[in-house]
């Protein structure tokens, strides 16, 4: 096969693969929830409820697709296709294995923060466009959280980049051959996933839809496929993150060879998606102001102390 | 903050070993204690006649007024439903008829699996709620305690029930 049909092909896969995720990652959160609380989960369809995820499509595919007359059909129609688009685009940079890639971007962790920047918008855009009290409130809510977020999510980030030297996401693993970036980055890694899971809306930092709160804030008004959508580009967002939080703290692909490099990857993820899940089980979620405070008072010195230091290390290194 | 936190995730991820508290219920069914309140029965006295005796305090004492019945009298004199009609799409299973039932005839039993398709299979008629048996109170006949003289049973003949007394002969005075 030509190259360039390998590369389509492959591109492909990368499209689909983060969607069937998705899809099983609801079944696998029904059922790890239930188990935490002593339940069992849906277990009834197909082996161990694992078609379950089939069950709620074709559910969520036969609803009726109704956009309420007193909002702005244009932005609410592309709003839950922004966050689906920007999280598929954002794994074209990761590497999923040696020589497992869409594109080897020398950019690529700024291509990932941009996408995921890009990302917020659809919250914001969906909350203002369904023209609705509470979804604007989430709207509000979700922009308060992504000026707190971004912040220290990228900085975060910074002391990765000042070890390995680049931003090219193959060569950050590549660096981490000796020891894995958790260990020397441990603060980062801790910072990064309160960010993540703030970028994701997902539990304890759901605050733009805060079910008990704002009935569902910023999907309040959606329904249908239009509702799959941002539920399903909420689980891919959790794909992503923890994808990445694998490349650049847990040594991406490598381990043991004894497994191929895609397996190892995967299961750095799969573990990394079961403690998001566990999060969501166990911590309650904070008043918005509270995770602004925290978020501003004790992450972002914190982002930047541990940027400093990584800097200083590395610069003693070399001896400068 | 962060080690209680740390403390409640370690304790929430516990949990994943211990034992469920769900029953997979068609496979096993729950143990349900005899007097859980379910369907509802009409038994029988020890004789096997009929226990109620249509006197509407069951239908008087039902929230949701969804007992029906029409009283009626055998050759005997005894009274009994001609209809006793009870629709479970609006019964709510509180158990007030039972309480109320001076003779142990309407009873609420464990059984639950009583769901339809259509609803109007829901209303239960005399038939469906008679069972043969005196359900949970064996032995007990309303008529062999009560004070009436029916069905050959005289005043004074029944359960625990001394012979009527002439009041004149309690008089004081006349010594005869």
């Amino acid at each position: 096969m030509s190259e360039f049909g390998s590369t389509v092909l492959f591109s492909l896969a990368v499209v689909h693969a983060p969607l069937l995720t998705a899809a099983f990652l609801i079944w696998l959160e029904r059922r790890l929830l239930g188990l935490w609380q002593d339940r069992l989960g849906p277990n009834r369809v197909g082996p161990f409820g694992l078609l379950q995820p089939v069950a709620d499509i074709v559910k969520i595919f036969t609803k009726q697709d109704w956009i309420p007359p007193f909002a702005d059909r244009g932005v609410f129609v592309i709003a839950p296709v922004i966050v689906v688009t920007t999280v598929l685009m954002g794994f074209a940079v990761v590497p999923f294995g040696p020589e497992l890639w869409v594109i080897d971007l020398n950019v690529g962790l700024l291509y990932f923060l941009a996408m995921m920047a890009i990302g917020a918008y659809s919250v914001v855009l969906g909350g203002w466009a369904s023209n609705s009290k509470y979804s604007l409130l989430g709207a509000l809510r979700s922009a308060a959280q992504v000026i707190t977020y971004e912040v220290f999510l990228g900085l975060s980030l910074l002391g990765v980049v000042a070890m390995a030297g680049t931003f090219n996401l193959r060569e950050i693993v590549e660096a981490q051959r000796g020891v894995w970036n958790i260990v020397p980055q441990f603060l980062g890694f801790f910072i990064f996933f309160m960010a993540g899971l703030a970028e994701t809306h997902r539990l304890p930092f759901d605050i733009p839809e805060a079910e008990a709160e704002l009935v569902a804030g910023f999907h309040s008004e959606y329904s249908g496929m239009k509702f799959g959508m941002f539920f399903v580009g909420e689980y891919m967002g959790i794909v992503l993150v923890a994808a990445m939080t694998t490349v650049l703290f847990l040594g991406g692909w490598l381990g043991p060879a004894f497994l191929p490099g895609l397996v190892w990857f995967a299961l750095k993820s799969f573990v990394v998606i079961t403690v998001f899940i566990l999060l969501r089980a166990s911590v309650p979620r904070p008043r918005f102001d509270q995770l602004i405070s925290y978020g501003w008072k004790l992450l972002l010195p914190l982002a930047l102390a541990n940027l400093i230091v990584t800097g200083g290390i590395v610069l003693w290194r070399a001896g400068a | 903050m962060i080690p209680s936190m740390a403390r409640t995730i370690w304790r929430v991820f516990v949990h994943l070993f211990s034992k469920s508290e769900t029953i997979g219920y068609p496979e096993t069914k729950p143990y349900l204690p005899p007097r859980y309140r379910a369907r509802i029965v009409l038994s029988r006295d020890p004789d096997g006649g009929e226990r109620c005796v249509a006197c509407n305090l069951c239908a008087v004492a039902c929230p949701v007024d969804c007992i029906a019945l029409q009283a009626t009298e055998d050759e005997r004199g005894r009274r009994y439903p001609e209809f006793f009609r009870i629709n479970f799409s609006r019964c709510i299973f509180c158990g007030m008829c039972e309480e109320a039932c001076p003779t142990y005839a309407i009873q609420l039993t464990p059984d639950f699996e009583m769901s339809e398709f259509d609803r109007t299979k829901l209303v239960y008629e005399k038939h469906d709620l008679t069972i043969d048996g005196p359900g949970k109170y064996p032995g007990y006949d309303y008529y062999r305690h009560a004070g009436l003289a029916i069905g050959g049973k005289g005043k004074g003949e029944g359960v625990n029930e001394q012979p009527p007394v002439d009041v004149h002969t309690l008089l004081p005075g006349e010594a005869d």
